[in-house]
């Protein structure tokens, strides 16, 4: 019996995918282990590994299709024992000619038929629309991707795309509607004549602009900003590293600022909250979700329990997280989750900036870098290092002075550094 | 008290007896209550036996046509009862198949007048005495009668409404018909094939006024060839019915008022809905001069009540009120609960009309004048049939095929068609026009040679300037 593999469901909320890459093709022959294909979710791309051995009788879902739905067959494979595919002989690697790939799919006649038809056709890029709608959009530049169609399964019909209007007039309608819409763009920009690359938005990219779009026109956003001095906390970190140099970890300041972060928001447990509609959630632990930029896009591993690790778990954790993310290789509840969020962009100079909140958390800090300023110590100006700081609160959540007592207490812990080790 | 039904659906015509199937198809438990006769007035004494009868009439102009097919027939005469007979006979065939509908999806049948008593009570007076029925959704599919004229009440014996000329005692020898819609037009065709002198008066400019002006014409010419007078613009100003036959005087476009003798008169000047003394009054439905304002799901403004076909605005045709009586019914269901039907409102533009007069009308959509009226930018094409091979071999090359389609988008905003078959022609471009489809997919579309459907293709090529044989 041929086995038919399975779109998977990467994490408990997945209902498509991307079937990014097969890295095998068909008559291949697979080990338990062997991984088959990565497949892209709205967050990571994942590696799909193969759970039984045999030979790859059929691919059916192509490199490249968005969309695909969990549960969509998307290859078989032949068990090893029944030799249903004669094809890939081994003195095919003689003769090394690519034809034997085009002969092997046709081969086991029988298995085959029923997979082709058992596949449904991915719905992917084809986007179902009548005539006339393709037509009437082509002229007003719509993109029918953008467009939800009110026909019969979903069909974009004249009705959809004759009242719809390209570009900037969409930020007119509810804004409840583009929350909820996919990517919640303009359908369509007016080409000015000005020669441009147009790159098609990879998953991750959407799930961002969509994400940031619905914080923005949901949350309330109130931002508090405070300089802090860092040099007790430079002295501390230059110690510690010279102290653990034998464990193989090197703190960052940053990894000190999560851990300053987590343990304010238990001093401030006001400030460690979820907006849920009609009721208030209030986290009993700080799970700090860092923000990372990885070559797919922005993403935000945690750590998990911040307030209660220890700096140098924190280090360790977070060098093995942020490299996963740039591989694209973060698993779901590595990234998914979270009580509150850190920014930090000092490492290009930024002095200050204020970040967008990442729902459905309540809060974000976003860090500029730590620079010598004057700055007034007992009375007289002196030379220090300061970095500012700024918190988005969601103030539907949130009063700001309680915001202003997370910063305060943020501040204190990050001036006075020894409370971070104890 | 628990609902006796899910459904129960007042009326049996196209309209009732289809939406009846198809709640019973989605499995909610119905019943269907009819006064007289299950199927309605249309296959009773509307589409079916006026088929029946125009068949008889098509065949006898035929046989009187022979020598034109290189044939010889002699003493061709036409035997009224016999073709009425059979007209009947249809229509009670067709009667009995509504029964075996009925019984096939465990409808059950209420025979008896029906009143709403309330939005979920229906009180049935029948011959057995009165019952009452409960149900969570009611559908009035009550349909319409003939509108009189005040001067010229039908009485059976001269003046005729459509269901006495459906069933003629005698033959007309000289008949006049008021009005020149399908009705009208249609039994003044079919009894100008069958031998009277036939003498139409329409009240509008032109006859079957809700056609393209363009096939109006075509027609009047073609029925003024055959024998009929045909008066527009004129008015029936008194009928006086006497023993020996009717004096009508009828007042002409140029003012001119003359006096005329006819034996019968067939009065088709429109239709009035059955919506009196069914309850709906009382209860607070809506409607405007009867008709019925309904959502495009058949949903009046009274919650359970719903309205389907003739009692709803028009177009007045049977297969409109069956398709309204499919979106009620799964609207019904949806709300029942089902969540595998998704009803899709009536879009009106996409219902064909159809005239069975000689030669046959077939229509969808705006008409050219009415497309210009709505701001369209037209590009309009027109193919004879005396292009068409096919016409030509039937003997049939009287007709036309015209396609409106809108310049901007290639829409197919309107096609209009008379001539032979075009009745059984129209759905290809009705389902073009419910596809959404553009002049390119028509064009691309091959057409069976040798067919007079091809003239529709070759109609599409015209208004782009592409036409082949022509």
């Amino acid at each position: 019996m041929p086995v038919s593999i399975k779109m998977p469901a990467l994490s408990p909320t997945m209902e498509e995918g991307t079937l990014a890459r097969w890295l095998v093709k068909v008559g291949d022959t697979v080990a338990s282990g062997d991984i088959l294909a990565e497949i892209e979710t709205d967050k990571a791309t994942m590696e799909f590994e193969a759970v039984d051995e045999g030979t790859v009788l059929s691919i059916d879902v192509a490199e490249g299709s968005e969309g695909v739905k969990v549960g969509t067959v998307i290859a078989t494979i032949a068990s090893e024992d029944e030799d249903a595919t004669p094809a890939p002989a081994p003195a095919a690697k003689a003769e090394a000619a690519p034809a034997p790939k085009v002969e092997a799919a046709p081969a086991p006649a029988a298995p085959a038929a029923p997979v082709a038809a058992a596949a449904p056709a991915p719905r992917g890029d084809r986007v179902i629309a009548t005539p006339l709608a393709k037509r009437i959009a082509a002229d007003k530049g719509l993109d029918l991707a953008a467009i939800h169609g009110t026909g019969p399964n979903g069909r974009i019909v004249k009705a959809d795309v004759s009242d719809a209007k390209p570009a900037a007039a969409a930020p007119a309608a509810a804004p409840v509607a583009a929350a909820s819409a996919p990517a919640a763009a303009p359908a369509s920009i007016p080409d000015f004549g000005i020669p441009y690359e147009a790159t098609k938005l990879n998953n991750v990219r959407k799930t961002i602009a969509r994400r940031l779009t619905e914080a923005k026109q949901t949350i309330p956003h109130i931002y508090l900003t405070v300089d802090i001095r860092l040099d007790a906390l430079l002295k501390l970190r230059a110690e510690l590293n010279k102290a653990l140099e034998v464990q193989g970890v090197k703190l960052s300041v940053n990894d000190l600022i999560i851990k300053a972060l987590a343990k304010a928001l238990l001093i401030v447990p006001k400030c460690n909250v979820s907006f849920a509609g009609d009721e208030l959630r209030s986290y009993a632990r700080a799970d700090i979700s860092v923000a990372v930029a990885a070559p797919s896009g922005l993403i935000t591993p945690i750590i998990v329990d911040a307030g209660n690790k220890s700096v140098s778990a924190i280090a360790t954790e977070m060098k093995a997280l942020a490299n996963k993310a740039r591989e694209g290789k973060l698993q779901p509840h590595e990234y998914q989750g979270g009580t509150a969020s850190l920014s930090n962009l000092g490492m290009f100079g930024i002095k200050q900036f204020d970040a967008v909140i990442n729902p459905p958390q309540a809060m974000i800090l976003a860090v500029g870098a730590g620079e010598q300023r004057p700055y007034v110590i007992d009375g007289a100006l002196a030379v220090a290092t300061v970095m500012s700081a700024t918190g988005s609160f969601d103030h539907r959540a949130i009063d700001g002075a309680d915001g202003a007592e997370l910063m305060s207490a943020l501040k204190t812990l990050i001036e006075n550094p020894l409370g971070l080790l104890a | 008290m628990a609902d006796q039904y899910d459904v129960i659906v007042l009326g049996s015509g196209p309209g009732g007896y289809v939406a009846a199937i198809r709640c019973a198809q989605l499995g909610l438990k119905t019943a269907i209550v009819e006064r007289e006769n299950l199927g309605g007035i249309c296959l009773n004494w509307g589409c079916i036996p006026t088929k029946a009868l125009l068949r008889s009439a098509e065949v006898y102009h035929q046989m009187k046509h022979a020598a034109a097919y290189g044939l010889a027939a002699d003493n061709i005469r036409a035997d009224i009862d016999a073709v009425v007979k059979r007209s009947r006979g249809v229509a009670k065939q067709l009667n009995q198949g509504i029964g075996h509908l009925m019984k096939k999806n465990k409808i059950t049948v209420h025979m008896g007048t029906g009143t709403l008593k309330s939005a979920t009570t229906l009180e049935v007076a029948g011959d057995k005495g009165t019952e009452t029925l409960t149900a969570k959704h009611i559908v009035v599919a009550t349909g319409a009668r003939a509108r009189d004229l005040p001067f010229a009440k039908a009485d059976g014996e001269r003046i005729w409404t459509y269901r006495h000329a459906m069933t003629p005692k005698e033959m007309p020898s000289k008949l006049l018909v008021i009005g020149s819609g399908a009705i009208g037009i249609e039994f003044a065709s079919f009894y100008n094939d069958m031998g009277a002198d036939v003498t139409v008066v329409e009240m509008l400019d032109r006859v079957v006024p809700v056609e393209d002006a363009d096939v109006s014409a075509f027609l009047e010419k073609a029925i003024k060839k055959q024998g009929m007078t045909v008066l527009t613009g004129a008015g029936v100003e008194s009928i006086d019915v006497s023993a020996t036959g009717v004096k009508a005087k009828i007042k002409a476009k140029d003012g001119k008022v003359t006096e005329g003798d006819y034996s019968h008169v067939i009065v088709a000047v429109g239709i009035v809905p059955n919506t009196e003394n069914i309850g709906l009054e009382a209860l607070g439905v809506k409607a405007e001069r009867g008709i019925i304002a309904i959502d495009g799901y058949g949903r009046t403004n009274v919650k359970g009540v719903w309205a389907i076909g003739d009692v709803t605005p028009g177009p007045w045709l049977a297969h409109k009120a069956s398709h309204e009586g499919v979106i009620a019914a799964e609207a019904i269901a949806a709300e029942l609960g089902n969540k595998d039907v998704h009803p899709h409102p009536m879009d009106r533009a996409n219902i064909p009309g159809c005239t069975y007069c000689h030669p046959q009308i077939a229509s969808v959509g705006l008409t050219e004048a009415k497309a210009k009226e709505a701001g369209y930018e037209l590009k309009v094409g027109t193919f004879p049939f005396i292009g068409n091979g096919k016409a030509i071999a039937l003997g049939e090359s009287e007709g036309f095929v015209k396609t409106v389609f809108d310049a901007k988008t290639g829409e197919l905003l309107g096609a209009h068609m008379i001539g032979a078959e075009v009745t059984e022609m129209i759905q290809g471009f009705v389902v073009g026009k419910t596809l959404e489809t553009t002049e390119a997919e028509l064009m691309h579309t091959v057409f069976p040679h040798p067919t007079i459907s091809e003239s529709m293709h070759e109609s599409v090529l015209a208004a782009y300037g592409r036409a082949l044989h022509i």
